[in-house]
């Protein structure tokens, strides 16, 4: 019995323990993302943004989230009811699991693997089932048309998005992303690697389906898209889906190009800092432009996109690989192995 | 293998559609992105205007011109005054008639504020709305401070306007020109070098100087096409004569080309509000023949004829000798007519409306054809449609 507790049981415990401890934060989090985007669009459109509900409003989003709970799961009548309902339970759990392997601060990760980036890429290459699933499910033409958008979509930025991600291993030497935040100790990714890190950015923008690229969901044309059909719960998974999303996409920005936990300059005073709050900071300054470019740009038009996807980003990043590579081997700036 | 015919999906795009403006319903039948064909279904708005008008005295008529194109409602009184005071053959004080040409701009920028803002918002950008709504707010108290209402003015009467701008109104409104180029600048900013909006515009929605005219534009839409035809300069009324003011023209015709007209529009309206401001003469604001217009209260007091007249203008109303006419002015969307056909009576025989809108309407069709879905909310919202006037 003591055997069983020590081998099987209290490890299952401690990982659902830590489950609980990413899980419950970015939950948080992602709820008071969008009271941050509806507070920072506002100021920037000259409004309050809610300061209604608590202080500040700064209860609205608990206030948003229970008022989609206690609401009708409505299922149309020609909808697949299995799929439609597995859709977007999909893009929820996708959008959580990929928190597994990201570092948030010195060795604070769940499952530090080696093949930790190559897994975030493939969590988030599948996110577009989600949508896909939903959009075909629902048997409707608007969240049809905005289904296949979006699947064309994240797969055409998701091939540039995988040559930025090349660009770093060859810098780094490692596909373990402590290894490649340790990497970054002299300089940040995104002085070295500049144009990468625009192309990432952008790309992520395209990814999470946000502004300029929100075609799956543009209100003008495609009412909201893929998402026309659900209410309630189904509905604000789909929602906590997408927000969860950009901050993991953020989070990937940061550990990939910002320098993840470490404080921008090695000094005494900002080491005393704990890792997370570096993190979470930089975390914070990547969602905001994400925000402030859904104020500021409007929406590209289906064919633009694929164009820049295809035509503009494809190209710079695979460049920019042979680049990298080629000045890695003429100059013989192996990277060494960190560890 | 049996053969497979491919069928284009139809999409049903409004009446209850964010993009729409308002109840238009537009059956698209579309081949993946592309639209084959655009039906565009009217009349869901119908609400009579035309037939309701012929029920009422002359007076009474005003009001259901401001419930045609509800954001730009003083421009469409101002077409049916001057009509019935063709019939009637009366002249408006000089104070009346810059009163009404100041308004006129006010509401030319009301209006255009709404299209352009609205139509970012269609391709996506949101933020213009909220700020021009700010300006907009400040335009609708104006109306409020000179009639009593934000929207629904009734303000422009036959035989001039009702009654005289209130003390103070006159700096506040120069105050606003004074600012409001610092709102332009900040929209302009935000679209016109954006390279985003110019791929969603530019290109978009083509119509050449002659398809335009064939097609009935008016107002900007034609002047985007690269016709200068504007009414305040072609035929003016009131004292557009005096007022100087450039008629901005557009060279390519598509979606960008309307936007940029209507915003130099805006800046041309600026200048002739400041000049209306800077000459407006003191004296009455209403022709003083009160047969056909209201006596001060205070005459009423003490003139028993002053009070026969009042009694008779708001039960009978006034007689216009028998004739017809089609009066038109510039409103911000463009040619807005009234045909309107007098018996003798207290009371209009026929009063037909042309409202530019209708004609734009027609055109959303040749417009949208062989373009992608998302140009159709680009295209609808360059043509600046508004159903209250379509559907009448």
């Amino acid at each position: 019995m003591v055997e069983f507790w020590w081998s099987y049981a209290w490890p299952t415990l401690w990982i659902v323990i830590q489950i609980l401890f990413i899980v419950v934060p970015l939950l948080i989090v992602v709820a008071y993302l969008t009271y941050a985007e509806r507070k920072v669009i506002g100021f920037m459109q000259l409004r309050m943004g809610p300061n209604v509900v608590g202080p500040f409003g700064l209860l609205q989003p608990f206030a948003d989230a229970l008022k989609l709970m206690t609401k009708e799961l409505i299922i149309p009548t020609g909808a697949n009811r299995v799929v439609f309902l597995i859709a977007p339970m999909l893009t929820f759990v996708l959008a959580m699991i990929g928190w597994a392997v990201i570092p948030v601060a010195d060795g604070w990760v769940l499952s530090d693997i080696n093949v930790g980036i190559l897994y975030l890429f493939a969590i988030s290459s599948l996110g577009v089932y989600g949508i896909i699933m939903a959009g075909w499910a629902s048997n409707s033409k608007y969240p049809f048309l905005g289904a296949l958008r979006s699947a064309a979509q994240m797969v055409s930025y998701e091939v540039s998005i995988g040559f930025v991600i090349i660009t770093v291993l060859l810098a780094v030497g490692s596909l373990n992303l402590s290894d490649i935040v340790l990497a970054q100790q002299d300089v940040w990714f995104f002085i070295p690697l500049f144009p990468m890190f625009i192309v990432f950015v952008i790309s992520a923008l395209a990814e999470t389906n946000r502004a300029p690229f929100d075609l799956p969901e543009a209100e003008a044309e495609l009412v909201t898209g893929y998402n026309v059909e659900y209410s309630a719960m189904a509905f604000a998974l789909f929602f906590l889906g997408e927000y969860a999303n950009m901050v993991m996409m953020s989070g990937m920005t940061v550990i990939l190009f910002l320098g993840g936990w470490l404080p921008p300059l090695d000094i005494a005073i900002l080491n005393w800092v704990p890792g997370i709050v570096w993190f979470a900071l930089k975390v914070s300054a990547m969602l905001f432009v994400f925000l402030w470019v859904r104020a500021t740009l409007p929406r590209y038009r289906y064919d633009q996109l694929m164009r820049l996807g295809w035509k503009v980003f494809l190209p710079a990043s695979l460049l920019w690989v042979v680049v990298t590579a080629g000045a890695i081997v003429v100059f013989d700036w192996y990277p060494g192995i960190v560890n | 293998m049996s053969e497979v015919a491919i069928k284009n999906m139809t999409l049903n795009f409004g009446p209850q559609h964010p993009a729409a403006h308002g109840v238009l319903r537009l059956v698209l039948e579309m081949d993946g992105e592309v639209v084959e064909r655009a039906d565009p279904h009217i009349g869901l708005l119908h609400r009579g205007t035309e037939k309701l008008i012929e029920y009422k005295t002359y007076l009474q008529a005003v009001p259901y011109f401001d419930r045609l194109d509800y954001v730009s409602p003083m421009c469409q009184e101002h077409t049916y005054a001057l009509a019935v005071e063709k019939l009637l053959g009366i002249e408006v004080p000089e104070r009346g008639q810059y009163i009404r040409v100041l308004f006129s701009e006010i509401t030319r920028i009301l209006n255009h504020i709404m299209n352009l803002t609205t139509y970012a918002l269609d391709v996506g950008a949101m933020t213009p709305l909220l700020w021009g709504f700010e300006e907009r707010e400040r335009m609708m108290e104006f109306y409020e401070r000179v009639s009593g209402a934000r929207l629904h003015a009734a303000y422009f009467r036959p035989g001039g306007v009702h009654q005289d701008m209130p003390a103070g109104l006159a700096e506040d409104i120069y105050a606003f020109c004074e600012s409001f180029p610092k709102f332009l600048a900040d929209m302009e900013s935000l679209l016109t070098d954006n390279r985003i909006f110019k791929q969603r515009t530019v290109d978009i929605g083509v119509f050449s100087a002659e398809e335009a005219m064939d097609w009935g534009m008016s107002g900007p839409t034609l002047r985007a096409s690269g016709v200068a035809w504007d009414l305040r300069k072609s035929q003016p009324y009131d004292v557009y004569d005096r007022m100087d003011f450039d008629v901005p023209v557009g060279k390519t015709g598509d979606c960008y080309a309307r936007y940029l007209v209507r915003v130099e529009e805006m800046r041309q309206s600026l200048r002739i509000i400041k000049q209306c401001l800077d000459e407006m003469p003191d004296g009455p604001v209403m022709t003083q023949n009160h047969k056909l217009t209201p006596p001060r209260r205070g005459e009423m007091k003490h003139s028993m004829e002053a009070l026969i007249h009042h009694f008779k203008l708001y039960t009978e109303g006034y007689h216009v000798p028998a004739g017809e006419t089609y009066t038109a002015v510039e409103a911000p969307k463009g040619e807005f007519g009234v045909y309107l056909v007098a018996d003798g009576s207290n009371k209009p025989y026929r009063c037909k409306i042309r409202a530019p809108g209708f004609a734009f309407m027609q055109a959303v069709e040749a417009l949208t054809k062989g373009h992608m879905l998302a140009d159709v909310p680009a295209v609808i919202g360059s043509l600046d449609i508004v159903f209250g006037e379509v559907d009448r």
